[in-house]
């Protein structure tokens, strides 16, 4: 009996593949209603935050950390264990 | 057979209102089907839901692909390139926004334009804008009447939050600006 | 009983909804149940019942489907009308309770939302949980709509509850589709789903613990477990005719008749069939509308029983056609193909060799389309004609 060609676009055999970065994947930045704005004065570099965060989206900056906007959810977290209160979060427009 | 997609966010009411506009045309005596697509089931992240009316009973059980009516509760989706896609000819949109007046695809005919999110404020004291939509729905399709969507509202609100509700509908219809396109 | 159809009261109500509405109007005495997607809705509804007087359960808080299911088999087999309801993993949760549930003979009714098995933890609608639960001596019924439901569910307890039946009974529909679908539906009162139920306390009644009046199982008696299966089977084989009668019975009181194990639309000339079962069958009927307007003799037979397997009805259905497609919303590990499809190309002897083709489609909520089906009946069409076909068709991987 014939056998139909068939498309298959998933580069894996099976569900597991690479997570080579980490847990950003899909374009959640766009789920977020209000965002976090972190003072990088008030900032002591102590990576709490990153620590916290669920998807770990807090960038390296050197010296501070920065929310990677692509993916923040929003959560809120961050704000929450900051221990020098420097991030706060502020509405989405 | 008309088809309404409603695209919106989690908690926001999008399946709340497609309820809500099926409970309403019941009340007028058509036979309706309304369902949610849920990517994640969490706040923010982008749902659809379905509702589909009709004189005679509806069969299919699948999404709407080709709505004759797009509700959209979140301007922000808007900016998908894709939310437009299946509209049928002569489309109807029904938009929470405090200003749109751009014909965004060229089947769009007649738009409904309401600064939901305001008067939900206003009313209701949240942000929860779908009753609002949903009075401007029934003034821009001219599909359901105002006092069905009210009286569909006591199935799912009861109180005070119904009443204030109410008043969102009742805003909803009267203050929708609809614009129209040839 | 009269043969007069009952007042009725319309409500726009979702799937879940529906069951909990149904199963509270059967009375149950002991209910026992668990959250989890998509059926959450059905513990919060019933339980809202409860806490506001309208039914008059007890209700049983467990912590997990084992012991829902372990609860639930110990109060039925003390009497009790007991009812719980679950998915996937739950299910899953509950295997080895099922299994003693229906060895032991005990009547319950549950609600199984189908969604996809674990394994890939797709948390979305498939019927991969019900077929991964076969062969466990459950009866399977599966519905379409949320007005099926309701009936449905109401006749479920009269079948598993049946004297002459005493079995387990699984009532399944789909998750997201059919749990979420709100839609108006009439539903029968309370005192009328009394008297179609009170036939089951007329004549013979089933053992059951009473205290001061012991009962002994098998347990031990190898010899005899040979014939408790086979009593077992035949009992299976009975609730077919037992199921045609409960529908016709129903449809008297309520006006709505499904045509009890299978449900044939447009088949009385059709050339080529597709089998279905669930909510893609409304799909399927709307596309048979359209393709009988083109002059294709399409029709559809819906499976509505899946265990015991129709055997004899289907057979009478598919005799005589030209080709027959099978949609399953699962996979048969273990033959390449649907599951539905494999169990009715095993009608051969009885339909005649006829080219028969497995569609699997709508795994992990992929929506079933009318596109899809139309492509369906296309196959279907083309191997009628006595073209080369492909037995089994994964229709979203291929072009």
């Amino acid at each position: 009996m014939a056998v139909k060609k068939k498309k298959l676009s998933y580069p894996y055999e099976s569900c597991w593949s690479d997570a080579d970065q980490l847990l950003l994947y899909m374009e959640t930045g766009t789920w977020r209603t209000s965002r976090p704005k972190l003072d990088k004065e008030k900032c002591t570099y102590c990576g709490i935050c990153a620590m916290y965060c669920p998807p770990q989206c807090m960038k390296d900056k050197g010296d501070h950390f920065e929310p990677n906007l692509e993916f923040c959810k929003g959560c809120g977290i961050c704000v929450k264990e900051c221990p020098r209160k420097a991030i706060v979060m502020v509405p989405e427009e | 057979m008309k088809e309404i997609r409603i695209h919106g966010r989690g908690g926001q009411g999008a399946v709340t209102a497609a309820r809500m506009l099926a409970s309403a045309f019941v009340i007028e005596g058509k036979y309706v089907a309304s369902f949610p697509m849920y990517g994640f089931e969490r706040r923010g992240a982008p749902v659809q839901a379905f509702t589909r009316m009709d004189d005679k009973p509806i069969r299919e059980k699948t999404q709407v692909y080709e709505p004759d009516c797009m509700v959209v509760i979140d301007p922000t989706l808007l900016k998908l390139s894709t939310l437009f896609s299946g509209l049928k000819p002569e489309g109807i949109l029904v938009v929470n926004s405090p200003k749109f007046d751009t014909q965004v695809d060229k089947n769009l005919k007649v738009a409904g334009v309401i600064d939901a999110t305001k008067i939900a404020v206003e009313e209701i004291g949240r942000d929860i804008p779908n009753t609002c939509l949903c009075g401007a729905f029934a003034a821009t399709t001219q599909w359901v009447q105002l006092d069905s969507i009210i009286k569909a509202l006591s199935e799912y609100l009861s109180g005070d939050m119904l009443e204030r509700n109410i008043r969102s509908v009742e805003r909803g219809y009267r203050e929708v600006k609809v614009i129209k396109w040839q | 009983m009269v043969k007069q159809l009952r007042k009725q009261e319309t409500r726009v109500l979702t799937g879940n909804a529906c069951s909990a509405y149904a199963v509270r109007m059967c009375r149950p005495d002991v209910v026992a149940l668990y959250p989890i997607t998509p059926q959450s809705e059905i513990v919060e509804q019933l339980t809202r019942f409860k806490a506001d007087g309208l039914l008059e359960a007890e209700m049983i808080e467990v912590e997990g489907e084992n012991s829902a299911m372990n609860s639930i088999t110990a109060a039925s087999t003390a009497g009790a009308r007991v009812y719980t309801a679950t998915a996937s993993y739950g299910l899953a949760f509950m295997y080895d309770a099922m299994m003693q549930t229906s060895g032991y003979r005990v009547p319950v009714v549950m609600t199984n939302v189908n969604r996809e098995i674990p394994g890939i933890h797709a948390v979305s609608t498939s019927q991969q949980d019900l077929i991964s639960v076969r062969d466990i001596g459950w009866l399977q019924l599966i519905v379409e709509d949320d007005q099926e439901i309701v009936d449905v569910t109401i006749q479920s307890f009269r079948l598993a509850e049946d004297y002459d039946i005493q079995l387990p009974l699984m009532l399944n529909y789909d998750g997201y589709y059919v749990s979420y679908s709100a839609e108006a539906v009439k539903l029968p009162m309370m005192e009328d789903v009394d008297e179609f139920l009170s036939v089951l306390k007329k004549g013979p009644q089933r053992m059951t613990l009473v205290p001061g009046k012991p009962l002994g199982t098998a347990h031990g008696m190898l010899e005899v477990y040979t014939e408790l299966r086979y009593k077992h089977l035949a009992a299976m084989e009975r609730a077919k005719a037992k199921f045609d009668q409960i529908d016709q019975e129903y449809g008297d009181m309520f006006g709505r008749y499904y045509g009890g194990q299978i449900e044939e639309y447009r088949t009385d000339d059709a050339d080529i069939i597709l089998v279905t079962s669930g909510s893609a069958t409304g799909t399927a009927k709307t596309v048979v509308d359209v393709l009988r307007e083109q002059g294709m003799k399409a029709g559809v037979v819906k499976i509505r029983m899946y265990r015991p397997f129709p055997r004899e009805r289907l057979s009478k259905a598919l005799k005589g056609r030209k080709a027959i497609g099978v949609l399953d919303r699962s996979v048969h590990f273990g033959w390449n193909c649907g599951p539905m499809y494999q169990e009715v190309r095993a009608l051969t002897p009885e339909i005649g060799n006829v080219p028969m083709m497995s569609f699997i489609d709508g795994i992990a909520n992929l929506d079933i389309t009318r596109q899809h089906i139309e492509r369906m009946f296309k196959d279907i069409y083309s191997a009628s004609l006595g073209n080369e076909y492909q037995e089994t068709t994964w229709i979203t991987l291929e072009e």
